[in-house]
């Protein structure tokens, strides 16, 4: 083994895994709502806590994942050992796709959007961002939302709006995203609406 | 349709603690232990996993235990705890050819290289009822063993590879590396390749495959089989992780295998030759295993240009039906209420019969009328 | 006791498949024991905590096809990293985590250049003339049952 696995995983996979997933449902079932699930003791540097805790919660052998960013050796390995995910190497062979830097990102038509019989064969896209804040940004509305909701994330363009917008707009197909920065994550599923 | 109905709780709670109650029978009897029925029912067990489709002799064991003896029950217990354990791998393709063989017979050469191995069968017994087994604890029920030979291993060729060497029956099929389906993820569609049927079969009703590979023997879709080739005996089971980088084995388990061969007449890009039906089985389920094979090469009839006139030879048919779980639940679900359901065809009846009783008053009327 | 059919690419590596393969077939309470015999037992931790999943066994069609799915089994999993930073690894069938846990130690002594003959001699040795023991018990019964046939010369036929 390398050096670089040698990271521990959760304490207690199955619970610590339930809570995330549990921090992940209410964050998808309130879009915009920012929550903060406990990430595992030790992470690769280029993870966010929240970031770590997904994986961890959502990937495994049967999760196919293609993952993008900058220096991801290290979250590979850990994502190999820990979650034992197979990578794929287009986006849309993907279930989970993990872009660590925005910059990485390539156009949202590339990943799996899924087909109007099997809308759930989509790729999930986790993305990590610099920074979000409830309140203010984007005006948020939809399934979920009690009337409108606001969400800003730090970093991400505008065509990333417009491509979302675009593959959302294909429903039942679409995309469903997970931001995380830092301990907190927040998610847009593909039914909610997005303005600037 | 189904309705909640509410106010049950306490008969089911009572319901639930007879059912214990039960389960554990009269107190003055031992309980039976997990350990007892792993040893004791083996067979039991084994049908359980392959059904079960999952190889953990302990919890199929437990599984009898709970289920009270109902293998069905057991199987579906089964069926449900494997869904909370998550997947880690595949294994490397089993070699049943390397396997430690415990039995191994062939219908087709006597004197197959090797040899006949007979192992433990109820094959060779009379089945008469053995009063001695009532009578626990008495010496000599578990013979000692004869320490006079000592077993030599010889290699067992598989009768296909000597049927090969002639050229007289088709192979194995191609060696492509596409992963093969699994259908306890993706749902079965029509018509199924070969690796999605025998994955069906495998985890098929016994008794339901056994029927159906009885039919073909009947002459619904005959195609005169002979056993070319059974063998049980445990396997080596070899996972690779990917974090290890390499090939390592986990343990053996015991799995069961048969190679029926029939007649082929040839076809118009085959040549007259042998076909194959295979089977293979968690545990020793040499019956289950047989039917399987039957039920595989009736499967291929499209495949080599057969006539599908019975219903061995429907995919849909036999795929449909095989699985226990899917028969007894659908079958069982008629115990739900369907109160509603009921009262509208209530309603119907009613309706349809007092217009039959009118139009007979009216028809009656008429006729007296005139 | 490690089969044919287990690829391999060094000495090395084939050298470890052999011992994880007798420590996945030793019984817990062998394990057990050789584990409370050893005289300087290592520090460890638990990079992955023993746990139990599946496999899906593959057969193949016809013996030597296509692979097929055939049924899932029971496995246990677990990764110890020592007091010198090796990492042993335990993949053992079944639902036993001490067992597991014990595995991926021995696994983990086992990489130990300065360690390793001593415990092959007095760890996997003992294993291996176990499973060895058992193997041979069911070849001889199995080859007890063996058909010996003999022909009967019908009395026309005799010259």
């Amino acid at each position: 083994m390398s050096q670089i696995a040698l990271k521990a995983g959760f304490d207690d996979s199955v619970h610590d895994s339930q809570r995330v997933f549990r921090a992940l449902l209410d964050a998808m079932s309130r879009p915009g709502r920012i929550v903060t699930p406990s990430p595992p003791p030790e992470l690769p540097a280029a993870l966010h806590p929240a970031t770590a805790a997904v994986c961890l919660a959502l990937l495994d052998f049967e999760t196919p994942l293609w993952l993008a960013g900058p220096d991801i050796a290290e979250t590979r390995a850990w994502l190999a050992f820990h979650a034992g995910c197979p990578f794929v190497a287009t986006p849309e062979q993907a279930a989970f796709a993990l872009v660590t830097d925005v910059a990485a990102l390539p156009a949202l038509g590339d990943f799996a959007l899924g087909s109007d019989e099997m809308p759930e064969r989509s790729t999930t896209l986790l993305l990590q961002v610099g920074r979000l804040v409830a309140g203010q940004g984007q005006r948020l509305s939809g399934p979920g939302i009690d009337g409108t909701a606001w969400l800003d994330v730090d970093g991400v363009t505008a065509s990333f709006w417009t491509e979302r917008a675009a593959a959302c707009a294909l429903f039942p197909r679409g995309l469903d995203v997970i931001f995380t920065a830092g301990p907190a994550l927040a998610a847009l599923p593909r039914t909610t609406q997005v303005e600037d | 349709m189904y309705v909640a109905v509410k106010g049950g709780e306490q008969a089911i709670d009572a319901s639930l603690e007879q059912l214990a109650r039960e389960r554990r029978g009269d107190a003055s009897v031992p309980e039976l232990s997990v350990a007892q029925i792993k040893q004791q029912m083996r067979l039991a067990v084994d049908r359980v996993m392959c059904e079960g489709s999952l190889y953990d002799p302990d919890l199929a064991a437990l599984a009898i235990k709970q289920a009270r003896g109902d293998l069905f029950e057991a199987v579906f217990l089964l069926r449900a705890y494997r869904t909370t354990l998550p997947r880690f791998g595949v294994t490397l393709p089993l070699d049943t050819a390397a396997m430690t063989t415990r039995r191994r017979i062939s219908a087709t050469y006597k004197d197959i290289p090797g040899g006949q191995i007979l192992g433990p069968s109820f094959d060779y017994s009379h089945r008469l009822l053995d009063f001695a087994l009532m009578d626990e604890g008495a010496p000599g029920l578990a013979p000692e063993r004869a320490d006079e030979t000592r077993g030599e291993s010889a290699p067992l060729p598989r009768v296909t590879d000597i049927l090969g060497q002639e050229g007289l029956i088709e192979g194995d099929g191609d060696l492509d590396g596409q992963a093969p389906g699994d259908l306890t993820r993706e749902p079965l569609r029509f018509p199924a390749s070969r690796d999605l049927r025998l994955q069906n079969l495998a985890r098929g009703d016994e008794g339901f495959l056994l029927a159906m590979a009885y039919s073909t023997q009947r002459g619904y879709g005959r195609n005169h089989p002979f056993a070319g080739e059974i063998r049980m005996g445990d396997i080596a089971i070899v996972i690779e992780p990917e974090e290890l980088g390499f090939a390592v084995e986990i343990g053996d388990v015991t799995v069961t295998e048969c190679q029926m061969i029939t007649q082929f007449k040839g076809s118009a890009d085959k040549p007259p030759q042998f076909t194959r039906g295979y089977g293979l089985t968690f545990g020793y389920c040499e019956r289950k295993a047989m039917a399987m094979a039957l039920c595989d090469r009736a499967l291929r009839a499209k495949e080599l240009g057969e006539d599908i006139t019975a219903p061995a030879q429907d995919e849909e048919f036999v795929l449909a039906h095989s699985d226990s779980v899917e028969a007894s639940g659908f079958v069982q679900h008629l115990k739900l209420p369907h109160y509603i359901d009921f009262q509208s065809e209530l309603l119907s009846v009613r309706d349809m019969r007092a217009k039959a009783m009118a139009r007979a008053n009216a028809k009656e009327a008429a006729d007296d009328a005139a | 006791m490690q089969s044919a059919t287990v690829p391999t690419d060094s000495p090395e590596t084939a050298a470890r498949q052999r011992w994880m393969a007798v420590l996945a077939r030793a019984e817990t309470a062998e394990l057990e024991a050789a584990w409370a015999g050893l005289a300087d037992k290592p520090a460890y931790r638990l990079l992955r905590k023993p746990e139990v999943g599946l496999v899906m066994a593959r057969g193949r069609v016809g013996g030597a096809g296509g692979a097929f799915n055939l049924g899932e089994i029971a496995v246990t999993r677990c990764a110890a990293q020592l007091a010198d930073g090796r990492t042993g690894f335990g993949y053992v069938g079944g639902r036993d985590v001490r067992k597991c846990e014990l595995a991926a130690l021995f696994d983990g002594l086992l990489q130990d250049g300065a360690r390793q003959s001593a415990l092959l001699a007095s760890v996997i040795a003992p294993l291996v003339a176990a499973q060895e023991a058992r193997k041979a018990e069911t070849q001889n019964d199995a080859a007890r049952t063996k058909v010996n046939f003999f022909a009967l010369e019908r009395g026309e036929d005799a010259k």
